[in-house]
């Protein structure tokens, strides 16, 4: 089968995907003041252990560089480099898998669930997993999927998605979820975290005697060697990994690199900017399945997904997001993301990688806000460690919306944009030309009385007019000038 | 040296002073200041929205009048519409002759405090300004730019000035274009963050080099009735008290 399947992927390719009311969960986040204040303490401390790590590194910026060359160098030739992959894999005694879109990943574990006769499912942290929507697709093929990474267990236990794709709980506070073991656990009220812990640690020990398949992610597979990498903080992973007669590791296509001396270069990279941590605790590589004289899980399977990344490699612009590690840094940094949180973006993938990534994954017409729910401040590229110009596909995002780029013989993203659109014609024309842009300032002089004043007209036009009545919202309105430059430029005769 | 100044369209019809005191400063620099009457606007806010047919229609009258002009740079008290300067080339396919002319119109375009420091070398302009200062950093400028010593360095030199650096400086007042006000409620909570850890009670003016910015933080103080004022670095610059 092929990686790169040229079709666009299935109706649900971002799983309990809802950017479409974006607006709506914007209003209701800011109005969360606990959420806000959980998010301001949660962002601001990653953010500074992660400037502290990072300043910890003085070829920071060479590091970068090379990463990005690396991820560059790879999305060049993915075709190749995967199959070198694939290849060395089985050679290992891996049983490898593709799949072309969410629907297919999913029937491909339930597929393996079945034949290892596995009722109960232990899984270590993955973003790849969310997207696909697998617990979901697990439940109802009659298995019990467990998280079992601290901060994803909390949120299965809460029936929530995650809202940050290092910290999955980010949203929550101490107090949220020690009531939630109260309720869901049973156990007496304490806002001690060791307790805390402690309480999530019986149940999952439990779980982990039960389980007959371990699913967890891969944050890079080595075509040199066919081995991939999970990284991880609590041993949960490596529990999940090795306890369990069988193993199943969820990969998108893009987690592939090269060589073995590559992870030297993300390796320092990925943790300092997911964390602020040198290392994580655990980092486990998997070269096949248990064998003389090598420890492993009795069966041992890999699966690479496309599910719309392979549409992202057509052009160079778009291919950058591909590059993405997962650290998680941008969002820390995001001033948005700072304000609202995760779960507003209506994705798994939230914050600026999420608005750039929901998309083009899911189709421009599905999450066609996100792009634009940015200030294109570019914070999340000066932390971004692979170097992902952000802004940069925000814009191009931004175009091809605009443009009404959709699905073929789906819907367009265009529609709602007709004034905008207007407005932009207009104040294209009355821009292009020194007459016109004079004309418009006259104009604008003319009218600027009325419509800026607190009465009728005043009123009505911030009605009318919803660019203006959103900006005198909380803000006051900077009017024209009695005179503009030009006038006292021409005035003075250049002694201004 | 000969400077072709371009005022930007925010400048020309909502800050003439900063306009005025933009030449000022250039003069007291040593340089002779051409003003082009046929300029209007970079095509940033049609840029920035996604509408590029728009945006290079507008590109283009702004390449006109500054692809054949004479002077030896061109200076925008602008850091955003100076990042689109530079970013304009990528409206046109590199084979057509915009491509080119774009190209060459940045190579000489820069933001007055960058081209004070690093075309001029000059970092003091005999500027006299007495107050509490602070300064925000406008996100296009030191990010896109990468202009951060630069401000920095012009107003440690003005004479009376108590520069306060606040802890958040750097981060984004929430203006962002159509972005705040597609968004103004977002753009609003993030300006109020930020103006939160400005250390407000120590400083009485905020400066930056971006009156968008200023029309952002400038607007909100207003709102709240705050007696913190907002100053464009030009006219800081220019200040003589
Ligand atoms: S885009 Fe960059 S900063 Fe954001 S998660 Fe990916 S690698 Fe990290």
């Amino acid at each position: 089968m092929s990686a790169s399947g040229k079709e666009a992927p299935g109706p649900e390719a971002i799983a309990h995907l809802d950017s479409e009311h974006f607006d709506e969960a914007v209003v209701k986040a800011l109005g969360d003041e606990v959420l806000r204040g959980a998010l301001r303490n949660a962002t601001e401390l990653f953010s500074s252990r992660r400037s502290a790590a990072v300043a910890s590194l003085p070829d920071w910026e060479d590091l970068r560089e090379r990463a990005r060359a690396i991820k560059e160098e790879t999305l060049a030739n993915l075709d190749a480099f995967l199959e070198e992959f694939a290849a060395n894999a089985e050679r290992e005694g891996v049983q490898v898998h593709w799949a072309r879109d969410a629907a297919e990943a999913c029937e491909v574990v339930l597929a393996v669930a079945r034949a290892t006769g596995a009722t109960t499912a232990v899984k270590s942290k993955s973003m790849t997993t969310e997207e696909i929507g697998l617990n979901d697709a697990l439940e109802r093929g009659g298995l019990l999927p467990v998280e079992t990474d601290l901060g994803e267990w909390i949120i299965q236990l809460a029936g929530e998605t995650p809202s940050h794709i290092i910290v999955p709980a980010i949203h929550k506070t101490k107090a949220q979820i020690a009531e939630l073991f109260v309720e869901k656990l049973g156990i007496p009220p304490t806002d001690d975290v060791t307790e805390l812990t402690l309480a999530a640690r019986r149940v999952l020990r439990e779980t982990f005697a039960q389980a007959d398949l371990g699913i967890s992610g891969v944050n890079f597979g080595i075509a040199e060697t066919g081995s991939f990498l999970v990284l991880e903080n609590e041993g949960n992973a490596r529990m999940t990994t090795s306890l369990p007669r069988a193993h199943i590791a969820v990969m998108g296509i893009e987690k592939v690199i090269p060589l073995f001396e590559d992870l030297e270069v993300f390796l320092r990279l990925l943790p300092r900017s997911g964390t602020g941590q040198h290392l994580t605790s655990y980092q486990t590589i998997f070269t096949g399945p248990r064998r003389e004289g090598r420890e492993g899980p009795e069966e041992l399977h890999l699966l690479i997904v496309d599910n719309g990344r392979s549409a992202m490699l057509r052009e160079r612009v778009t291919r950058q997001s591909l590059a993405c590690i997962r650290c998680g840094a941008c969002l820390n940094a995001c001033p948005v993301y700072q304000q609202i949180g995760g779960h507003a973006y209506g994705s798994v993938y939230p914050g600026p990688i999420g608005a750039v990534i929901t998309p083009q994954l899911a189709g421009l017409d599905k999450a066609a806000k996100l792009p634009f729910a940015s200030s294109l401040c570019g914070a999340c590229r000066d932390v971004c460690p692979v170097k992902i110009d952000i802004p940069q596909l925000l814009l191009h995002l931004r175009a091809r919306i605009v443009l009404g780029d959709g699905p073929p013989g789906g819907k367009s993203t265009r529609e709602g944009r007709f004034l905008e659109r207007l407005a932009f014609r207009a104040w294209a024309w009355a821009m292009a030309g020194p007459r016109r842009y004079r004309f418009t300032a006259w104009v604008t002089r003319i009218v600027q009385p009325v419509v800026v004043g607190d009465g009728r007209i005043g009123r009505l036009a911030r009605r009318l007019v919803p660019p203006l009545g959103a900006w005198t919202a909380a803000r006051e309105l900077r009017a024209a000038a009695p005179r503009s430059f030009r006038a006292e430029w021409r005035r003075t005769k250049g002694k201004v | 040296m000969r400077v072709a100044l371009f005022v930007t369209c925010l400048v020309d019809q909502l800050w003439p002073s900063v306009g005025t005191a933009t030449v000022r400063v250039l003069e007291r620099a040593g340089c002779e200041v051409l003003f082009d009457e046929r300029q209007t606007c970079c095509g940033q806010p049609a840029f920035n929205s996604g509408y590029r047919d728009e945006a290079r229609t507008v590109a283009r009258a702004f390449l006109e009048v500054y692809g054949r002009d004479d002077a030896e740079a061109l200076v925008l008290p602008s850091g955003s519409c100076a990042a689109m300067v530079h970013h304009m080339a990528e409206l046109f396919d590199e084979s057509d002759p915009w491509h080119a002319r774009a190209k060459a119109v940045a190579a000489r375009t820069h933001e007055l405090g960058a081209f004070l420091v690093n075309v001029l070398g000059v970092d003091d302009v005999g500027a006299t300004f007495a107050g509490r200062v602070t300064w925000h950093d406008a996100c296009h400028g030191l990010r896109d730019l990468g202009i951060r010593e630069e401000p920095r360095r012009l107003l440690a030199k003005v004479r009376g000035i108590e520069f306060v650096e606040a802890s958040s400086a750097e981060s984004c007042c929430g203006f962002g274009g159509t972005f705040s006000v597609k968004y103004p409620a977002i753009s609003v909570a993030m300006l109020d963050q930020k103006l939160q850890a400005l250390e407000l009670d120590e400083v009485d003016t905020i400066v930056s080099g971006d009156v968008s910015c200023l029309m952002q933080i400038g607007g909100r103080l207003a709102r709240r009735k705050s007696p913190i004022r907002t100053l464009h670095l030009a006219e800081l610059l220019a200040s003589e008290r």
